[in-house]
């Protein structure tokens, strides 16, 4: 069993002052094995944040990050899952699930975590899953609207990923989840 | 051999005289014991008083002097229990009271004396108030100090169980409390007079021993004290008439540093609390006559730390000190103290208000006028000093502003304080800096709102040397570049917590800190005018339902202006990069809002920016992606607008340095003739056409690969486009046909397994997963399966 962290879009300091106290205090150093962040964290403050709770912390790079060195897209893998992140601004029209699809066939991966929206989604689409672990701080969006914070927690274990859904909803966390098999 | 008494002895030779002494003590000892043993009083006075001589030397320190004295006092009190059996045995007190004062020397004389006189009181065959005064009386005939000092700490040691206290079974016939505490206080005034003259007996050399030693025999003097607050009969009128006044006046007298320290701080420790608080103004009164030298200031602080200690564990007696008016008493005590002593250094003086402010904290905590009267007391001393330079000094003075900030947890409470900025304005540029740091870090940490557009005047005034460089600093090229980083970005995230949900007030607030932000100069806009864009854009939200005339306090012409203005000053920094990226997003903002002018001229900025300042490839790449995502994404333009920008657009877009970023964002454009949200725009042929020259351009990419490197390239971007064109396909573009598709796909079929072409495993895969989509597509039993059905998908 192997927990992964997604989460992206944090756009500080020009978005948000900070992670909401109820997401730090959930976000303890120790518990999770990977992080992967779609990007715009975006100083490094907050990377050594990120770092702080875990050792292995994948960045691509969204377009106000400050450390130029991140990339465009990544891919590992982790289990028996292929995973990829790309921040998303590269996938015009921003958002859209057949092209976001497309950049799944391109990266041949089983899971695919995006941002840019600011707005969470998880889709099981043509055998994979698309994730938008949305803004974590709730940052202002273009796109979306009314964003609410929220970060991506997957369990990984064996063909099987269940992928937990944070969402700070007037001041209340709330959690959902979406079970995945890979198909064999 | 006379040893002199200011010979330096070594350790050894203190060892040795100890041990002939002791030897002698013993040997005598073991006589008067044997006397004792044959009910002998002529010789057990005889042995005692040899005993007791060897206590008349002078070469011992302190501590050897101390032993020794240990030693004999065990012996004394044998001898005590002789003489009680003496009187048993008929002899009477008042005889052996004589008896003994025929010993030869003074010192053996008065010890044997007070031995006796113990046995004397307890008999109370006289009044124990006339033996005490005999003794201490008798007691001046030894003047030596170390002596004097042992002789008169014996005195009490053995009196301390038999003053007529209240009480006690010595009260009445023999006496009162005043007599108790009559006796004490004399012996007490005595031994600190012998206490005091010993710093004045030796060489000037020596002066650093003999404070050590004199340091070592300090617990003598205060033992008195000590017996003084175990009395029962010293009440608070007794202690407020006769004891603190008799005492004070003996610490003032003596004017000697370490006795005032001392005492003082006795003084404070021994008694108790509310004592303290019904006396306060005698005992500071004392303060300022004390010695220049003497440390007042830590015992000031004690005073204070005890007395708020007590008021926060006994809330019931905050009355008290508002009646006794404590504050008002202890901040007249530090300004005279600083004022008496004129040599303090300015770190004494600064922790006196720190602990005058934490008095404040403790015990009136919902008292801000008094918090801000301590920083002000603290600002009158600094006046005309400038920035403090000394490390110590300015410590304090940190302590001073972060103890409210502490207490209150909230930047709004402080920025009541009028004087806070005014101590920090004392604070050199690096320390002040830290200082405003710790504010915002308090504004963070403790979710601290600032909502009211004076506020944030305040506040930055109390910040200003991070927002601006003020005359006399230090230029930003000598600061740490990962520090002023760092200050930049916690300003930045400050700006978050300006808020209020009156869109008046808001824009109030925006402009307050953008004219702030405005002084900073080009290093810090790129930190500072983000976060203000951001939170202008929020407004905008919260505006654009709204319908306010353009020419009230706030409008959305008036947010759009003050955009313009702000991401414009951003441009001239010059901060190209993220100028564009935000006009970018007020151009969407002002497209949701429907201001189709507004929205143009931010486009025409961002183009602007992206022709003439943005050369780096990679900076063009992801600046065209921004801008064909942002221009797909508005609604607003009428045809003509709309042509102008995409024209542009795709323009950009042929003319990216690298093929495979040409192609790319070529294909992304098609985008903008295909928009299904909305009214939308739906023009197939366009699409095509993009389709088409992105196809040529991989085309191109292909040869130029083979040309130089003799194979051609990978064939990620014809599979791309490819899904491009099922992206199409299946969005009902007519103008995209199932031959076209067919075509392309054999196209790229073949040429992966061309001998020419480069293998790719990621680009195999790409194509499988391709593959596998369209059958996928193909027997999904829709509409969209049907129009797949005329394409063979390649094995």
């Amino acid at each position: 069993m192997v927990l992964v962290l997604a989460l992206g879009d944090l756009h500080i300091p020009h978005r948000a002052a900070d992670l909401p106290a109820k997401f730090k205090s959930m976000l303890v150093p120790g518990k999770i094995q990977h992080i992967l962040s779609p990007g715009n964290l975006c100083i490094k403050e907050v990377h050594d944040y990120l770092k702080s709770l875990c050792s292995d912390v994948q960045i691509t790079r969204g377009e106000y990050d400050e450390d130029t060195r991140y990339p465009e897209t990544k891919q590992l893998v982790i289990g028996a899952f292929k995973l990829g992140i790309c921040h998303g601004h590269q996938v015009v029209p921003w958002g859209d699930l057949d092209s976001l699809a497309m950049l799944q066939r391109q990266l041949d991966v089983d899971i695919l975590i995006t941002g840019h929206t600011h707005q969470f989604k998880a889709y099981k689409h043509e055998g994979g899953v698309i994730i938008n672990p949305g803004s974590a701080t709730g940052a202002y969006s273009s796109i979306t609207y009314d964003v609410n914070p929220s970060f991506v927690l997957m369990d990984i274990d064996g063909l099987r990923v269940v992928v937990y859904v944070y969402e700070l909803v007037d001041g209340e966390v709330k959690v959902d989840k979406i079970d995945f098999k890979k198909p064999q | 051999m006379q040893v002199q008494e200011d010979a330096v002895s070594t350790a050894e030779e203190q060892d040795k005289w100890l041990a002939d002494a002791m030897a002698l003590v013993q040997h005598n000892a073991f006589y008067m014991h044997r006397a004792v043993d044959a009910n002998n009083l002529r010789d057990a006075l005889k042995y005692s008083a040899q005993m007791l001589s060897e206590l008349r030397t002078s070469k011992l320190s302190p501590q050897k002097y101390y032993e020794l004295y240990m030693r004999t006092f065990d012996e004394l009190r044998q001898l005590e229990s002789f003489f009680k059996e003496e009187t048993k045995r008929g002899r009477t007190n008042a005889d052996l009271y004589e008896l003994v004062q025929h010993s030869g020397n003074i010192l053996p004389r008065l010890y044997l004396l007070i031995t006796v006189g113990s046995v004397y009181i307890k008999s109370q065959e006289a009044p124990a108030k006339d033996i005490l005064k005999d003794l201490v009386e008798m007691s001046r005939g030894v003047q030596q100090p170390i002596r004097g000092l042992f002789l008169r700490s014996y005195l009490s040691q053995i009196s301390r169980d038999k003053l007529p206290d209240v009480g006690s079974a010595y009260e009445g016939e023999g006496g009162n409390v005043v007599d108790a505490v009559e006796f004490v206080l004399q012996n007490f005034t005595e031994m600190n007079k012998l206490w005091v003259r010993m710093q004045h007996q030796g060489p000037a050399r020596e002066k650093e021993k003999r404070e050590k030693e004199r340091s070592e025999l300090r617990d003598l003097v205060g033992k008195n004290l000590h017996v003084l607050s175990q009395l029962d009969g010293v009440d608070l009128e007794m202690y407020k008439d006769v004891v603190l006044p008799r005492v004070l006046e003996q610490i003032v007298n003596c004017k000697d540093e370490i006795a005032q320290y001392y005492l003082m701080d006795c003084i404070i420790q021994v008694f108790p609390d509310d004592f303290h608080l019904q006396t306060l103004e005698t005992l500071l009164s004392a303060c300022p006559q004390l010695q220049p030298t003497v440390d007042i200031k830590t015992v000031m602080s004690q005073l204070m730390e005890r007395l708020s200690k007590y008021a926060a564990a006994s809330p019931e007696v905050l009355p008290e000190f508002l009646q006794v008016e404590a504050f008002t008493k202890f901040s007249h005590a530090v300004v005279e103290v600083i004022e008496a002593q004129p040599d303090m250094p300015l770190v004494g003086a600064v922790s006196l208000y720190v602990a005058l402010l934490t008095f404040v904290l403790r015990v009136h905590v919902d008292r801000l006028d008094y918090v801000d009267q301590v920083l002000g007391g603290c600002v009158k001393k600094l006046e005309g000093k400038g920035k403090v330079k000394d490390a110590k000094a300015t410590k304090q003075l940190v302590a001073l502003l972060s103890a409210p900030l502490e207490k209150y947890k909230d930047v709004v409470t402080i920025l009541k304080l009028s004087n806070y900025g005014k101590v920090m304005e004392h604070l050199d540029y690096d320390t002040n800096r830290v200082m405003a740091v710790v504010l915002i870090q308090s504004i963070l940490a403790n979710n601290t709102l600032i909502t009211a557009p004076e506020k944030v005047d305040g506040l930055f005034e109390l910040l200003k040397e991070l927002i601006q460089d003020s005359e006399g600093a230090p230029s930003i090229d000598e600061l740490d570049e990962e520090d002023f980083k760092e200050e930049q970005n916690l300003v930045a995230r400050l700006v978050h917590m300006l808020v209020n949900d009156d869109n008046e007030q808001m824009f109030q607030i925006l402009s307050t800190a953008r004219k702030q932000f405005g002084q900073g100069g080009p290093k810090r806009l790129p930190f500072t005018l983000p976060p203000l864009i951001f939170a202008a854009l929020k407004l905008v939200r919260s505006l654009q339902n709204e319908n306010l005339p353009d020419d009230g306090p706030v409008s959305l012409k008036k947010v759009f202006q003050f955009l313009h203005q702000t991401v414009e000053a951003l441009s001239m920094v010059p901060a190209p990069e993220l100028a564009l990226r935000l006009y970018l997003q007020c151009a969407e903002a002002a497209g949701v809002c429907n201001l189709e002018p507004v929205a143009y001229e931010f486009f025409t900025q961002a183009f602007m920016i992206y022709e003439e300042e943005i050369a780096d490839s990679k900076a063009q790449v992801t600046a065209l992606q921004l801008i064909i995502g942002t221009l797909q994404r508005t609604r607003v333009f009428g045809v003509e607008n709309r042509d102008t920008l995409t024209h542009k657009a795709t323009g950009y877009s042929a003319k990216l340095l690298k093929k495979p970023d040409q192609c790319r964002a070529v294909y992304a454009c098609s985008h903008l003739f295909w928009v299904e949200e909305g009214s939308g725009v739906k023009d197939g042929e366009r699409v095509l056409l993009c389709l088409k020259r992105a196809l040529r351009i991989a085309n191109a990419a292909q040869q130029m690969s083979s040309a130089t490197r003799g194979s051609n390239g990978p064939m990620t971007l014809f599979v791309e486009i490819l899904n491009k064109y099922l992206y199409y396909f299946e969005k009902g573009n007519t103008q995209v046909t199932s031959t076209i598709i067919q075509g392309l796909l054999e196209l790229i079929v073949t040429e992966i397994q061309s001998e020419n072409t480069t293998q790719d495993m990621q680009v195999d895969a790409f194509l499988a997963n391709t593959l596998r989509y369209l059958q996928f597509q193909k027997h999904k039993g829709d509409s969209v399966a049907e129009r797949y059905s005329d394409i063979q998908v390649p094995s």
